[in-house]
């Protein structure tokens, strides 16, 4: 049966084998290859050849495919195992952005708790350049759509801003979006997919120009804030930061009122779209801070100053505290926290009444006669004068051999005085032979424990020194010695001597304090709104000494008296402007020359330019025995210290007594007669 | 005894050596299983890939259903109507390409599409069916290892098509097209001779084509793949992006779904030709070994299906299939994995498509057709 089967297939598949090669191959070919019948030795040697070659060929094959597999395999190795933690770092870093979360920038206000400077929304448009939008078109269309006025310049800067910007990080088109363009493009939002509305917080002073010199402003950091931060290895904390302090209590509270940037982890996919958040890490807001000032007395000084160029200082005395500091003309910090224009930079910068310089920290003046009265302290201490000692005031003071007149401001002179009718009248040449006695080092020593010449500390870097002049300062600055003719003038507040109406305040609150000296500062206290409030710190007097050191106390309270003269006496030059005052005040006028006068000739303010008209200074503290305010007061060109200045220093002491804070300590209830000398009797309270 | 042997050789005609449904219908069962391995696979990454679409993978099981079907379909016809008609399939598809020339519709500043009223096809893709069968019928026609004519003339039938493909521009598929028509021509005994010839003369032509006929987006590639940090944001992002992706999966991988720069838009087009960089950069090395070892098992039945086919046109055939499915494979982990320039080859068997799994469709059903209805001539033998 097999045997059957066998032939049977033989049959069968003989004959499908010749339809199949015929099939396949074509006739003639068939009968050359294929004809095992004909030829089976030679086909044989043939196929066996064939296949040894084949066999060879697919060995090749095989043997090539391996070691592509072989390549495949070591490739991967590389990358995945070799390489791995690189490539993970990558993986990462593409996909896990840390954004930056801004710390709101700590609230200042007033003594009062009254808002100076605060943060507000304010919306900007941002563009997240994407390969497959044209950024330029967009920026075309939203400038159409929204009326940003953008000049073709603009659109190409920002077109060209898309390109260099690092991935994710995205162009502002446009800033402090109005409400109507926030909501034209809400709106239209579904044409720009990579644009985006932004909010953030930016800095506000509500009061515009009031306490500008005082608060300062903040503004965009710049390469040289970059610099200096990264010295002081803070520049960590800005990031994501745009605003920093540039003057001012913004300036020198930095880092209290700024704050610890928080951050944010988030995952960002290829187009730099956020699809979650994976950790959150807030911010510590900045601290707020609390001023000394009083926004109601800013405004009051802007308000009496009206278009005098000059500066006012008020202090309480007891603390230092300063309560009001105000130069004019002042201007808008909002300009620079927006970004100020060069046009606007431009005007301000020849505005003739030089609006960024703070006068009452960095105007150096000739402090004339209103330093008569802490000289007096110098002499009573250094034996030279006694407060009843009498002299001859003569329409000038010559030095021996020389004829070089020291006229005194009343052609004919005062006649005899002693101390307190010298300050009460201000009488030149009583000074003049005090400096001559005195001599150029001891003034310099007790200017310089005074402060003059050195930095008030108080908490605004924007202060300059003055000149507390020396023998040693003359010839660093001039290579000249020192003539005697120097040290006269030194004596009524002119010469080389110049102060910083911060300066003066300052020696005057260390009078008008019988000696503790304090340093005037803005800043009361600090709280952190993330702690409930809390005070983190109260302002730390530092002075070192704490008291200016005297033989006889009550020294003190004899120049105090001279001063209340001015104010108070039949004679004093400042009685006209304290008339029917509520309260009993003690000052000192003064009246700078800005140019020097000719021997024999006479001031003439209408003949001078205005620049060189005299500068008018006063300074006055009251209530007398215990002073809760001291005024400072310097108003440039403007004339007589006792006619220009000395009103408009009362006013701000009305105005803090009596309206702002009436009920306090007005003087004593029962007023004490005292007879001071050639100065006269008068009641004190 | 009449009637007897008559019902004999009825039953002997209808005697196959393996009476399973599968050998009766000339299929292939490791192959079968292979691809299956290989489908499971592809739904696998492609879920992830695709961002989670669920209809991506039905019309992925519906493909590869399709094309298994296809696959039986071609297996069922003898090798020889395939050798017969080769020369017909040949000459339509030069036709074709040349319309695309004329005609053809422009795609990603190449023409590689020809719109015939109902259906758009790529006439290049044809060719990596047709190449192969072409050089093998022609080659096994005559004596192996061929004469000095006839591997001229298979040069030619090579390099004909593959000139019309480069004129597209598309240098990838041209490439595979020369190289799988190359094998062919290889595994029939090409002559040491002319390869060293054709080693120098290629060297040789390499600056000509430098510049003069490749253009400028493939000179970009291949800039690129030499340094891709040198642009890396543009022509060189894919290539970084890519080899992050991989790198970054590591021996056991971030996990499924959890590959950031799957999931995260880095990569492009992840769901076609960088589909291995989501495998990789999601299951790590594991699952590139996973991949090759799935490849390896039907590349192993490949070879061995070729070893025991004895007539010249099924080895060739084969054994030309096999490798340029090899080839496939290098091309395209090598492009993922920054090796190779990037040029259009999906994986084969894991992305998403139609058409390149229809090419290997019918490759892989021609395999199984030479091995299934060989073994009638075995029988004869014995």
């Amino acid at each position: 049966m097999k045997d059957t089967f066998g032939s049977l297939q033989n049959k069968v598949l003989g004959s499908k084998k010749k339809h199949k090669t015929r099939a396949l191959f074509g006739p003639e070919k068939n009968k050359k290859n294929h004809r095992p019948e004909n030829d089976g030795g030679m086909v044989r040697k043939n196929l066996e050849a064939e296949n040894a070659l084949f066999h060879s060929r697919m060995f090749i094959c095989i043997g090539f495919s391996i070691l592509l597999i072989i390549v495949l395999f070591i490739n991967l190795y590389y990358l995945q195992v070799i390489s791995y933690e690189d490539y993970q770092t990558r993986s990462n870093e593409n996909s896990i952005k840390v954004v930056p979360v801004v710390p709101p920038r700590g609230i200042i206000y007033d003594r009062n708790h009254v808002v100076l400077a605060d943060n507000r929304p304010v919306y900007h448009l941002v563009m997240y350049p994407n390969k497959e939008i044209n950024t330029r078109k967009s920026i075309e269309e939203l400038n159409v759509l929204l009326g940003l006025e953008l000049s073709e310049k603009e659109i190409s800067n920002l077109a060209f801003q898309a390109k260099t910007r690092k991935r994710f990080a995205g162009i502002e088109v446009a800033d402090l979006l109005t409400e109507e363009q926030i909501a034209s493009f809400s709106v239209n939002s579904y044409r720009f997919p990579n644009t985006q509305v932004e909010a953030n917080l930016k800095r506000f002073y509500q009061f515009a120009d009031i306490a500008t010199h005082a608060i300062g402003y903040v503004s965009r950091i710049n390469q040289a804030d970059v610099d200096k931060l990264t010295a002081e290895n803070k520049i960590d904390n800005y990031e994501g930061s745009t605003e920093i302090g540039k003057l001012g209590i913004e300036k020198f509270y930095e880092d209290e009122l700024h704050g610890e940037t928080g951050s944010r982890e988030v995952e960002v996919n290829s187009h730099g779209q956020v699809i979650r958040t994976l950790k959150f890490n807030p911010p510590k807001p900045g601290h707020d801070l609390t001023l000394s000032l009083d926004i109601r007395l800013q405004y009051y000084a802007q308000e009496i100053f009206g278009t005098m160029r000059g500066a006012i200082i008020a202090i309480e005395p007891s603390s230092g505290e300063i309560l009001a500091m105000y130069s004019n003309p002042s201007y808008d910090p909002n300009l620079f926290v927006r970004g100020i224009r060069a046009n606007e930079y431009k005007r301000l910068l020849n505005h003739s009444g030089h609006p960024l310089i703070n006068r009452a920290t960095q105007g150096g003046y000739a402090p004339a006669s209103t330093v008569k009265p802490l000289l007096c302290i110098m002499g009573l201490n250094e034996g030279l004068i006694k407060p009843l000692g009498s002299f001859f005031g003569p329409p000038a003071f010559k030095l021996p051999n020389s004829s070089h007149l020291f006229r005194d401001w009343r052609a004919w002179g005062h006649g005899w005085m002693d101390l307190y009718r010298a300050i009460e009248i201000s009488a030149d040449t009583y000074f003049y032979d005090l400096a001559y006695r005195a001599g150029i080092s001891t003034i310099h020593s007790y200017l310089d424990r005074f402060g003059f010449g050195r930095s008030t500390g108080i908490d605004i870097k924007e202060e300059s020194l003055g000149i507390n002049p020396s023998r040693d300062w003359k010839r660093a600055r001039f290579n000249q010695p020192w003539h005697l003719g120097d040290t006269v003038p030194i004596g009524i507040g002119q010469g080389y001597w110049t102060t910083t109406l911060m300066q003066l305040a300052k020696a005057h609150t260390t009078l008008a304090n019988r000696g503790q000296v304090r340093t005037p500062h803005l800043m009361r206290f600090i709280t952190d709104p993330s702690l409930n409030n809390e005070k983190v710190r109260e302002y730390q007097q530092h002075e070192e000494p704490p008291v200016f050191e005297i033989k006889d106390k009550e020294n003190w309270n004899v120049c105090r008296a001279g001063m209340y003269l001015v104010v108070n006496g039949p004679e004093g030059t400042g009685r006209r402007a304290f008339y029917g005052a509520k309260y009993k005040a003690a000052g000192k006028s003064g009246t700078a020359q800005v140019v020097a006068i000719k021997q024999g000739e006479k001031y003439n303010a209408r003949a001078l330019k205005v620049e060189h008209r005299d500068n008018a200074l006063f300074v006055a503290y009251a209530p007398f025995f215990k002073p809760r305010i001291l005024v400072a007061i310097i108003l440039e060109n403007e004339g007589g210290g006792s006619s220009k200045a000395a009103p408009v220093a009362r006013k701000l002491m009305d105005k803090y007594l009596v309206d702002l804070y009436p009920g306090g300590y007005m003087g004593e209830t029962i007023p004490q007669q005292a007879k001071l000398g050639m100065g006269g009797t008068v009641m004190m309270q | 005894m009449d009637s007897n042997s008559q019902s004999s050789l009825e039953h002997v005609n209808n005697h196959q050596p393996h009476t399973n449904i599968f050998a009766r219908y000339h299929i292939d069962m490791p192959i079968i299983l292979g691809m299956i391995l290989a489908l499971c696979l592809s739904l696998f990454v492609l879920y992830s890939a695709s961002g989670q679409q669920m209809d991506m993978l039905i019309r992925q099981v519906i493909r590869t259903g399709a094309a298994l079907i296809l696959m039986i379909i071609v297996a069922q016809i003898s090798p020889k109507y395939y050798a017969k008609f080769s020369i017909y399939l040949y000459l339509i598809g030069i036709v074709l390409l040349i319309m695309v020339e004329l005609f053809g519709d422009i795609s990603k500043g190449a023409q590689r599409w020809l719109n015939l009223g109902i259906v758009r096809v790529q006439p290049s893709e044809i060719f990596k069916v047709v190449m192969p069968l072409m050089v093998a019928a022609f080659l096994s026609r005559d004596r192996l290892p061929p004469k000095t004519v006839n591997t001229v003339l298979a040069l030619i039938l090579v390099g004909l098509p593959t000139a019309l493909i480069l004129m597209q521009p598309d240098l990838g598929t041209a490439a595979l097209v020369a190289v799988s028509g190359f094998i062919a021509i290889f595994i029939a005994g090409l002559s040491w001779w002319w390869i060293i010839c054709a080693a120098i003369a290629g060297g040789a032509a390499l600056p000509v084509m430098w510049n003069f006929v490749l253009h400028d987006y493939q000179k970009q590639r291949i800039y690129t793949l030499l340094d891709p940090t040198s642009d890396p944001l543009g022509a060189g992002y894919h290539i970084i992006q890519s080899k992050i992706a991989i790198g970054s999966g590591g021996i056991y991988g971030k996990g499924w779904l959890q590959g950031s720069q799957s999931q995260l838009d880095f990569l492009p087009e992840p769901h076609t030709d960088f589909i291995f960089a989501v495998l990789s950069e999601e299951t790590g090395l594991i699952g590139f070994l996973i991949l090759m070892a799935i490849y390896i098992f039907i590349i192993g039945r490949c070879i061995m299906i070729t070893l025991n086919t004895h007539d010249s046109f099924g080895r060739i055939l084969c054994a030309a299939y096999t490798f340029t499915f090899v080839f496939y494979i290098f091309v395209n982990i090598g492009m993922v994995s920054g090796i190779l320039p990037v040029v259009g080859v999906p994986l084969p068997l894991i992305s998403y498509g139609g058409t390149a799994m229809i090419t290997l469709s019918i490759s892989f059903g021609m395999i199984m057709s030479v091995n299934t209805h060989k073994k009638v001539r075995i029988f004869q033998e014995q």
